[in-house]
Formats: C-alpha cells, structure tokens, sequence
C-alpha cells in the first residue's frame, strides 16, 4: 500500500512570504462556509511543503515572519519555516545542494543520518567542513542506509533558533511492521522575536530572567502552614544552602518563546485531517532550540512504533517527553468523528505548541489547560536519600547504611563526613545538623511530620529506581564506582550530585503521578534484538556540569574551548557513562554512531541519538565507533552548546 | 549589553562562543531620600565589562543635594570568579567630598551570594594615609509575587582609626538598614519606595553633630533600579 505524506492541497510558498499568525481558532469556526481568505488561512495551517526524489537543492535566505504580530527575520531555507520536509528514500544516493544567501556562514546538519564525517555539516568538526560562506554552495552526498524519522537544522551560530530546522522522511525498502492510513510530520519548535544573541547575553547577566515562577512568600507561608517551622526548615535548608531554586525548570521560557507546530502559532493550531476509524501516523520530532515538550492528545492513546528513527516494541502511553532533538513515532486511532488536540506543553508549563487532528477543517477542538509548573525535589539533586538526617529526608530511616559513624565521634561532633553520601554544593561539603545519636535512638518517628517530607518529594526507591542497572555487563550499565573528576572543583561548577541513580523507569520532573501513563526510556524495546551484542571494552565517563547562575556549562567541568578532544579507536565497542551533575535535563546527542542506551534488558537494547539525562541522574550506553572522523557530541539546549560539547575523534 | 565577538578559538557555533565579552551596567539605587532637612538625591550605580571568569568593574556611589555633589566614591576593579558564587575584587576607591580633602583606598573585596540567598559586598579598604577600612552590605529579596519583590538590605562601616578631617571616628561609623519594594516593570526596570534609616555612631557621631549633619535619620526614599 502506499503512503502519501499529506500536503497542503495548494502546494507551494513564494520565497518571501508573510506567515501570518491568525485570530484565535474560534474565529475561524464562527464564520460561514469557506471563503477566499478562509482557504488562505487553512493553507497557512498545514504546514511546510514536502520535497521528494533524490536530488535537492535547498537555499537559505533571510525571511520576514510574523508569528506574533511583530516582524522580524528567520533564517529560512526555501522560504519556509520549517524549512521543506525532506522524504528519502532508503538505498537511495541523495545529493543536496545547500546555498547560503545570508550575510553570515551556515550548515546544514542531518540530525540522526549515518553518513561520512565530512558530510555531516558541523564546522570545523565534521572532516574537511568549514561552513558554507555567504553566497556559496555545497554539495552534500550520501546514501541513505536507514530509514525512518529524522530532522535537519543549521549548525552554524544560532541559526536553529531563528528557523533553520526542517524534517527528514526516509520511506523504508521493507514495508513497515505496522499499518496506517495516515502520515502527518509534527514537528515542534520554540520561535522567540528577541535576537538569540540578546537571549544568551540575557542568561548570562541574569540566568533566572525568563522564569516566572519562583517561589513567593504566599509558597513559604502555604508550606509552613502545611508542615510546621520546622518541616518547612527542613526542606528548605538544602535549597538555601546551594542557592539553588527549585523551580528552575527552562532556561528560555513562554515569556519570550512562542511554540510552534509544524511552524504554525498556537493561537491557530496546526491542523491534519483524518477519517473516522483511519490510523494516523504521526511524527513527533522536537527540533527546538531549548524547550522539551510534553506531547498528549486527550482522547487517544498513543502507540509508540519508532524512537529516534528505529522501531521499537509497540508500547501504547498518554504522554510522551520530548527532549530536544528527540523523534518519536505514534500511530493513533480516532474512533468518534471529533476534533482532537494535540497537545505539546513546554515542560515548565509556560506555554503550548498545538495542532488539531479533526475530520473536517472547521472542527474546533478543546484545548486542555497546561498542568501546574513542575517543582524540582530533593531527589532531583541526585541525593542519597537515605542519608538525608535532619533534612527532611525520612522516607529511609536505614541505619545500617551509616556503618561509617563513629558514635563517640558524632557525639563529639567530629563527623566523618566522605561516608555519608550527600551534596557537595558550590565545591563545600556542607555540614548536615550537629547529630545526637541518643537522641536518635529514641526518635519518634512518628512526629517526624512525614506529611510535610512527602510534599515535592519522591520516595527514595522504586518505583522510580531501576533497581536491575549498574551491573556492568551490556544493558545493565556501569559497575565501576562514581568519581568526579578533579576539573569538577571550581567557579565553573556549583554542584555535584553525589547519589545520582539510573531511573531510566523515571518519567521525569512534571510527569510524576499526574495519572497519565507516560512513555520512559524503560519502556524502549529494540523491535527485533539488541544489534550489537558485544561487551564494551572500556568505559568512558562524562559528567554534565554547570554553574547556572554564571551560565557556564562544561563537561567533566571542562569547556569545549578548553577540552582535549574524545579519541576513540575504529571498530572499538566502548560504555559512556553520563551522569548529571546539574538540575537541568540535557539531551545530549552524539552524531555519526548510535547510542545503545542501557535499559536493564540486554536484549533489546534500543538505538538512539538523543538521550535525555534527567538531573542528578545517570544514564549509560553502549557505542560501536563504526564510524571514522570527527564528530560532535554535545547538550543539544542551543544555548548549552558552546560550552557542554566535545569533539569526538574516530581513527 | 554591547556583544564584543571575543578572541575565541574556532568552534563548532559561527556565531557567539560560549564565553564572549559582555557588558553590564546596574542603576540599583537612584532614588529621591525625603526628611527633615535636606532631601539627598543618591545614586548607587556599578558595571563590568568581561567575560565569565575576569571582569573589570567600577562602581559609583554618590549623594547630591540640590545642584551639588555632597559626595562622590568611585571604584576600579578587577574582579575573578573564585567559587561557584563568589567573586574577589581588587583596585582602588577614590572619595571626593566638597570642600573637604579626597581618600584614596586599595580595595580588597569579595562579592556574591552567600547561603540562604543573602547578597553580599564587602571589603577591607587600605588607605593611603595608613587608615584602614571595612565596609559590609547584604540585601535579601523576598518575592511577594513574581514582580513584587520586597528587598532589605543592611550595610555596615568600620575604621581602625579615626580621620577628623572627613568627619570619620574610629570604630564602628554609620550603619544603613533600609527596605524597598520595587515593582519590576521589565526584569530591568523597577520603580520602587522604601525607608531607609541611616545612623552614625560614637566618634563619627560626634565629629557629624559638631560639623552640623544629622546622626539618626529615617528617609523615605523613592527611585528607579534598571540594568542593561
């Protein structure tokens, strides 16, 4: 059966074209039957055209937009923003010639494709790639070995923020292992008027600037309400002492940040269209600059077939996180001759990217309200939790875990404080309150005011601990102890987490127990078997690191500018360990090798590009470095990257 | 504000590095003080100019009544990220007061936010007439709503030996305890009111009363506190 990728009926865009952002949605299903100007706006919600064949030739200009009611320019290529879905074909050579006429360099990287270093448009990365300069081409060439779901985007400046990103659609040679009748791309983005360049200087004279959710007094007040002075002292006394806030969620939010869907405004929506009883496939594909999205579509369920450009194990979820740079691919069915929304809120809930899934165009569907803006917990520290005296942390009462005391010495004051586990904030271990071991003996629990420890907090161990990891053989990630490089000490980092677990069944900060079952990387099966079955040969481990109020992030504490290339020998299988030494998610992304994240079954071990570390957390994968050259690896946050990257080295 | 394009490696982003040079200039204090007697414009202003690590500062206090300036202090300094939240800085104060003689100061201070999220500047001034001096500030903001911030702030001065020809005793001279609620129009523009109490003491405050000022004085105080 063929597959046709819907399009707009009327085709093609002129090159500079206004993309106007309409009334709100209601006003088009208030006025009569269609009309000119009605077939105009319907146009202008379905989304970028779709370039076939084998061949492309693909120009960036600067286009005037208007998405908010204020003109500005993206860096557009063809025109568009998104820019053309690209639909390949699997087995195919594909050339694509990209011109640049902008007055600035640019790129063209092909986010997820297999293909020759030098063909993979990072500057000065990728072998023998400098950019493309103002008024030059290139000729980008390559088989197509894969198929699937994938993305483009520039990777020159700050380009991605101002538009330079479209899909990739790699039809496969062998029919794919699921039916649908549908084919829509949803492909999600952050749009904002400011210059990327006045965001970034913004982060740095004032990293909270776009958060809007701080704690006020009437939060303290509730809470001291809720769980007495000294509950409320508790909780608050880890946060105050790292100076650290919890609702510090996204960098860049909804006070500058329009989203978009398939480069349609929310005050719109996007719109496909579908008959009732049909399966829809749609491909989600977060090609923003710094927002993950939250993806639901209340009514239907969505059955997850393809991550990251690979099928999976079909695993039907309410809601699904899209990390930056991620791809999923659902198959729904609408049983009832309705209009659905689909939903994308941004995961601090500062505003949506939307698009309606309707019958008919002049069906309006509900849009549901955002969920509250998540709050970070102790637990998201990467702190042992058990290990939390005096700080709230009472769920694990455990005292054989504090073996390392010596009781005459905590009595006298002197504690030992490299056996306890806890946070090393801002490069000072911090004292926890003085203990008195015979007062704890006779502690009664019971006072403890656990109501006011379980508020923000979750438990210590599952169901958000993926108990079978760190076992060492493939799939069940590292054995070797956690050690945090010595470059980890300084200005540049303000935090290390000195618990942080796998939690890979974790659905992550804002989708905890909201009663929706949410996609976790747990849940990510290889649809027909682990591919490389082999062993690693070493390990390699990466620590995210940051100072947020500086906004400075490195590795290993270490910035790109600064840090000595990743060299890793052909053909060899090699475990990184990432581990999150910051409260943010990074979805880091490696290009030109997959990453075989370890999920805890070594038998079906999924492949992907972009892996989410959640903060405080860990997460390993497996890489068979079959691929020679230069590569980037990096936090794919726009604004992270020039600093959490590293140049990864094949020979 | 101004973006420099620094001396950077190439790097795998055409545009901006992850460490560029940056400008910050911060009106914190220019407000109107109304008490009895004279009523002071004062205007407390600092800036950098740098890159994430280093950075060259001044900072500008100063109090004018009417047409005049009764006092003007400037600073020069280097400042160096030394911790997660701590910078040190070094370089020179200049005090000019009408009609009395100017101080020159070497400057030792730290600056930053110290635990329970209390904002700090401080520093050990080094006179050139062999005096020495310590000044203390801390502020602490309370967010009423997201735009509503209430912010207290307490400052302190010290001095080893006393300076009768500025009116300065030795000991413990004045201290300043003020709350102000400024409203953030913008995250860089917030008009606010607030009192302030300033209060001199032991041979400070005798040398002030005997030269005619005030030692104990509560001002209701109203201005504007923007960046760029």
């Amino acid at each position: 059966m063929s597959r046709f990728l819907d399009i707009s009926p009327l085709g093609k865009f002129s090159r500079r074209r206004f993309v106007q952002g309409l009334a709100a949605g209601g006003a088009l299903a208030a006025l009569g039957g269609p009309s000119p100007g009605r077939a105009e706006q319907l146009r202008l919600r379905t989304g970028p055209k779709v370039l076939g064949g084998s061949r492309f030739d693909l120009t960036y200009t600067p286009l005037p937009v208007n998405f908010t009611g204020v003109e500005r320019h993206a860096t557009a290529i063809n025109g568009s923003v998104p820019g053309p879905t690209l639909r390949l074909r699997e087995g195919d050579t594909v050339t694509l010639n990209v011109t640049n006429r902008m007055a600035e360099d640019t790129s063209i990287h092909w986010h997820g494709l297999i293909l020759p270093s030098a063909m993979d448009g990072v500057p000065h990365i990728s072998d023998g790639f400098k950019g493309i300069r103002p008024g030059e081409s290139f000729r980008y060439t390559f088989p197509v070995r894969q198929n699937g779901t994938y993305w483009y985007h520039s990777h020159s400046g700050w380009q991605e923020q101002t538009g330079a990103y479209g899909a990739i659609v790699i039809d496969p040679k062998e029919p794919e292992p699921f039916a649908y009748d549908r084919d829509y791309v949803v492909q999600l983005s952050d749009w904002s008027d400011e210059d990327p360049n006045a965001i970034y200087a913004k982060l740095k004279k004032l990293s909270h600037y776009y958060n809007f959710r701080e704690r006020t007094l009437s939060d303290a007040l509730q809470e001291v309400q809720a769980q007495g002075w000294e509950g409320f002292w508790a909780n608050r006394g880890m946060w105050n002492q790292m100076r650290m806030s919890d609702r510090d969620i996204s960098d860049v939010t909804g006070y500058t940040y329009t989203f978009l869907m398939n480069g349609v405004p929310p005050a719109d929506g996007w719109l496909g269209l579908f008959n009732k009883g049909e399966k829809v496939r749609l491909r989600l594909i977060n090609s923003s600059a710094m927002t993950f999205f939250d993806v639901r579509i209340p009514g239907l369920q969505m059955t997850v077939v393809a991550a990251d450009g690979q099928y999976v194990q079909p695993v039907t979820v309410d809601e699904i996180r899209l990390g930056v740079a991620e791809t999923y691919d659902v198959i729904v069915e609408p049983s009832s001759e309705q209009a659905y929304s689909i939903f994308a809120q941004a995961i601090d809930r500062s505003g949506y990217a939307r698009g309606t899934l309707a019958p008919h165009h002049s069906m309006v569907a509900e849009v549901p309200a955002m969920d509250p803006a998540p709050i970070l917990t102790h637990a998201d520290m990467g702190m042992d939790m058990s290990m939390m005296m005096g700080h709230g942390g009472m769920q694990g009462m455990d005292h054989s875990q504090m073996s390392g005391m010596d009781p005459k010495a905590m009595d006298a004051g002197a504690m030992d404080h490299s056996s306890m586990g806890g946070m090393k904030c801002g490069g000072a271990m911090m004292a926890p309150a003085p203990m008195n071991h015979a007062a704890m003996d006779q502690m009664d629990h019971s006072a403890m005011n656990h109501d006011g420890m379980q508020h923000g907090m979750r438990p210590a161990v599952t169901p958000y601990a993926a108990q079978s990891m760190g076992g060492g053989k493939a799939g069940f990630g590292s054995a070797e102890k956690v050690v945090h490089a010595p470059t980890e000490q300084g200005p540049q980092v303000d935090m290390i987490a000195d618990a942080a677990r796998y939690q890979l069944d974790d659905p992550g900060v804002g989708l905890r127990d909201n009663g929706r079952r949410v996609l976790t990387y747990a849940d990510l099966r290889h649809l027909t078997g682990t591919v490389d079955p082999r062993e690693p040969g070493r390990e390699i481990n990466l620590h995210l690191t940051g100072n947020m109020s500086r906004y400075m992030w490195s590795m290993n504490g270490v910035k790109f500018a600064d840090a000595e290339p990743l060299r890793l020998k052909y053909g060899e299988r090699v475990r990184i360990n990432l581990l999150n030494d910051t409260m943010m998610n990074h979805p880091i992304h490696l290009h030109g090798m997959w990453s075989d994240l370890e999920t805890g079954d070594p038998n079906y071990i999924p492949r992907k590009h972009t892996v989410i570390v959640q903060p405080g957390a860990r997460v390993s994968y497996l890489v068979t470095a079959d691929a020679m050259g230069g590569w980037a690896y990096h936090c794919h946050l726009l604004y992270h990257m020039p600093g959490m990257f590293r140049h990864v080295i094949v020979s | 504000m101004v973006v420099l394009g620094g001396l950077l490696p190439a790097c795998a982003q055409a545009g901006m590095g992850d460490d560029p040079i940056l400008t910050k200039v911060m009106i914190n204090q220019l407000e109107q003080r109304r008490t009895d007697g004279s009523d002071p414009l004062v205007v407390e202003a600092e800036g950098w100019i740098g890159r994430d690590l280093h950075k060259a500062w001044f900072k500008f206090d100063g109090e004018r009544v009417g047409s005049a300036w009764e006092s003007a202090q400037f600073q020069a300094l280097y400042s160096r990220a030394v911790a997660a939240y701590w910078d040190l800085q070094v370089g020179v104060r200049h005090d000019a007061r009408p009609s009395k003689e100017t101080r020159d100061w070497l400057v030792l201070g730290a600056r930053g936010l110290a635990p329970y999220f209390f904002d700090v500047d401080s520093a050990l001034y080094i006179g050139g007439n062999g005096n020495l001096g310590v000044g203390l500030q801390a502020e602490y903001e309370v967010m009423l709503t997201q735009k509503l911030v209430l912010a207290p702030e307490a400052r302190a001065n010290l001095f080893a030996r006393s300076d009768k020809a500025i009116d300065q005793g030795s000991g413990l001279a004045d201290t300043e305890l003020g709350v102000r609620l400024r409203y953030e129009v913008r995250r860089e523009f917030a008009p606010y009111i607030g009192i302030n109490w300033e209060k001199r003491y032991g041979q400070t405050a005798d040398l002030v009363k005997a030269a005619g000022g005030s030692t104990d004085d509560v001002q209701f105080v109203i201005g504007i506190k923007s960046w760029f």
